[in-house]
């Protein structure tokens, strides 16, 4: 019976599966009410936990979970969901509050100003006491890894980045590395700096809520919780050996071969569709991806603002706030767009200029 | 007699030179214990009560801060022992597992440098959720990206440093997309533009991945240009921002809260 159970493991936590699961569960999970109460927490943290101590059973789930740098990474799972759990638990509680014309709870107790000594001082003497205890404790049960010698010439497979980049090592199956290990990080550097000054909304300012900014909130826990967390996990626990996908009860087999034939939009158009052959001059051969990619990122922004939902934000925001803001949008949805693009027709590269490195 | 033996240190002329104000029992000598202490003058003398409640702030900016200065500590202690050379480097970790008193700080210094990863992370995450990077708090934001930028690079030049298979490797994959940066990398688009006279101005040495590894592969150059951004270039540059990151807190009204 487990056996059957974790092929089934093993079969959903395919990227492809898993990552539609994932999404799908946790955008409807936000406006999902029930899910942020006192009970809804509990249920997720127990049902999170069985799940771990019955996985650990498992000989291929505990050799890659328990590894001691894999340790922060489950306490990331924990945390980033209690948090989520939390800050949605305050923002429907605020939500219902306002919704009755009460204020919200941070209204009630803002305007009560005490003193910092003792209050604040204290507590964060205890937050002291209480984070110096777990870490010697973490430090004394489980020691720090030290492998072999660096040697140059043996290279380990996987080679893994530091568990907090392998989000963007994932993004290298969907893209080439100038634009997962340079581009798409700096915007992401850009993209949160850009925050404040797209975001014209000025309520939701100091406390928790949900419904002031909705799709803020929904845009900026996608990319956290969805995009970063959730690739981070699969680039730990489910790429072994060439970074092939293995499920979280597979053993990591070196020898484990899987197909990859991927497509070039070029090679769809004037090969499969039309029968000619590429065209030499890279211009002419590249010219559908360049078109689809203009159209991306030129046309259907401005084609959106003629859309009611994206009108409204175009007329609060203004133009140069809006495009802009569009644009990081548009660049963060390129990841999932790929990604689905490679599962459903094992497309390559849209754009693929290799004369000049330019592939996307 | 405990009590008369605390009654004379406490009134004794050094005790009262170091702290001027005592125990505080009344609102003025709370209000004076904040401003007479260079550490604590750091918050204002009085805060919002919404703003202590840790269901609120969930104590992530203060435990980032924190770990930093456990990183502080322990990675000083840890520089007593360790040589950023190929020769001793990898030696130096297995004494300090091995030998060293105190050895347990190597532990410390890599767990709470995990955690201050995710602190500043949820930090970052709270801000959000409150919606307290909106005016007057914008810069104060730009400041905090910048600061979860310089904690992931101090803890990916720390990765380095124990010279094993782990840190070689994970440095390389790092490093290695530095090769393709536009313009600037060997196998990044554009960069056979940058030709003089047919001389390629990017080339495997002199690209942005050879800046930043101080070679063609990963090596004892490598290895002393992670160890002093490790140890005291992006530490200054941190603390430096730490600081401008309180004052704007400050400057800036505090703890958020709802107007």
């Amino acid at each position: 019976m487990f056996d059957a159970l974790k092929e089934l493991v093993n079969y959903f936590s395919d990227p492809k599966w898993s990552f539609t699961i994932t999404t799908v569960v946790f955008v409807a999970a936000l406006f999902w009410r029930r899910l942020w109460t006192n009970l809804g927490g509990l249920v997720m943290l127990v049902g999170v936990t069985l799940y771990f101590v019955v996985s650990m059973f498992d000989e291929n789930f505990r050799l890659v979970v328990a590894k001691p740098d894999n340790v922060p990474i489950v306490m990331m799972v924990y945390f980033v969901g209690f948090f989520v759990w939390l800050s949605m638990k305050k923002a429907y509680d605020n939500d219902e509050r306002i919704a009755n014309g009460e204020p919200t709870f941070e209204k009630t107790e803002a305007n009560d100003k005490i003193f910092t000594w003792p209050d604040l001082v204290f507590s964060e003497f205890i937050c002291m006491v209480i984070l110096t205890v777990l870490l010697v404790v973490w430090s004394i049960m489980l020691q720090a890894p030290l492998e072999e010698p660096a040697n140059t010439a043996v290279a380990p497979n996987p080679s893994k980045a530091p568990w907090y980049f392998l989000g963007l090592q994932e993004m290298l199956v969907y893209f080439d590395p100038w634009m997962a290990g340079v581009v798409l990080p700096s915007l992401i550097i850009v993209g949160l700096c850009a925050i404040p000054y797209i975001d014209t909304n000025t309520k939701g300012n100091g406390y928790f809520t949900f419904k002031e900014r909705r799709s803020e909130i929904v845009l900026f826990m996608y990319g956290f919780v969805v995009l970063w967390c959730y690739l981070i996990v699969v680039g730990t626990f489910m790429r072994g050996p060439n970074w092939n996908f293995f499920g979280l009860y597979e053993y990591w087999d070196i020898n484990k071969v899987e197909p990859l034939v991927n497509v070039d939009l070029s090679e769809y158009i004037f090969i499969k569709m039309l029968g000619v052959g590429l065209p030499s001059f890279w211009l002419v051969r590249e010219l559908p991806g360049i078109l689809l990619l203009l159209l991306y990122f030129v046309v259907l922004p401005v084609g959106l603002t003629k859309l009611q939902f994206f009108k409204r934000y175009y007329d609060d925001m203004g133009a140069s706030r809006f495009y802009v803001g569009i644009g990081l949008f548009l660049t963060m949805m390129l990841l999932p767009i790929k990604m689905y693009l490679r599962w459903a027709f094992n497309l390559k590269y849209l754009v693929h200029i290799q004369e000049f490195f330019f592939n996307v | 007699m405990l009590k008369d033996l605390q009654k004379a240190i406490v009134k004794s002329q050094v005790w009262k030179s170091i702290f001027r104000v005592g125990i505080p029992t009344d609102n003025r000598k709370r209000a004076m214990a904040m401003l007479g202490n260079v550490v604590l003058h750091l918050h204002p003398i009085k805060v919002k009560k919404s703003g202590l409640r840790m269901s609120y702030t969930w104590c992530m900016g203060g435990t980032a801060f924190f770990l930093f200065l456990v990183e502080t500590i322990t990675g000083l202690l840890l520089m007593f022992y360790y040589r950023p050379t190929v020769e001793y480097a990898y030696f130096d970790m297995v004494d300090l597992r091995e030998v060293a008193a105190f050895g347990i700080m190597r532990e410390m210094h890599r767990w709470a440098a995990h955690a201050m990863v995710i602190a500043v992370w949820l930090h970052m995450f709270r801000v959000f959720m409150t919606g307290s990077y909106k005016p007057p708090r914008e810069f104060n934001w730009n400041v905090g990206v910048i600061l979860l930028v310089l904690t992931l690079l101090l803890s990916f030049t720390g990765y380095l440093l124990p010279w094993d298979q782990l840190a070689i490797w994970a440095i390389t994959v790092g490093s290695n997309m530095a090769r393709a940066t536009p313009l600037l990398g060997h196998e990044g688009p554009g960069a056979a533009l940058l030709q003089l006279g047919g001389t390629k101005l990017i080339h495997v040495g002199s690209d942005a991945r050879f800046g930043l590894i101080a070679g063609r592969t990963i090596g004892g150059g490598t290895l002393i240009r992670f160890y002093v951004l490790h140890c005291v270039a992006i530490p200054f540059v941190a603390a430096f921002l730490i600081a401008v990151h309180f004052w704007r807190v400050r400057r800036d009204g505090g703890i958020s809260g709802p107007v």
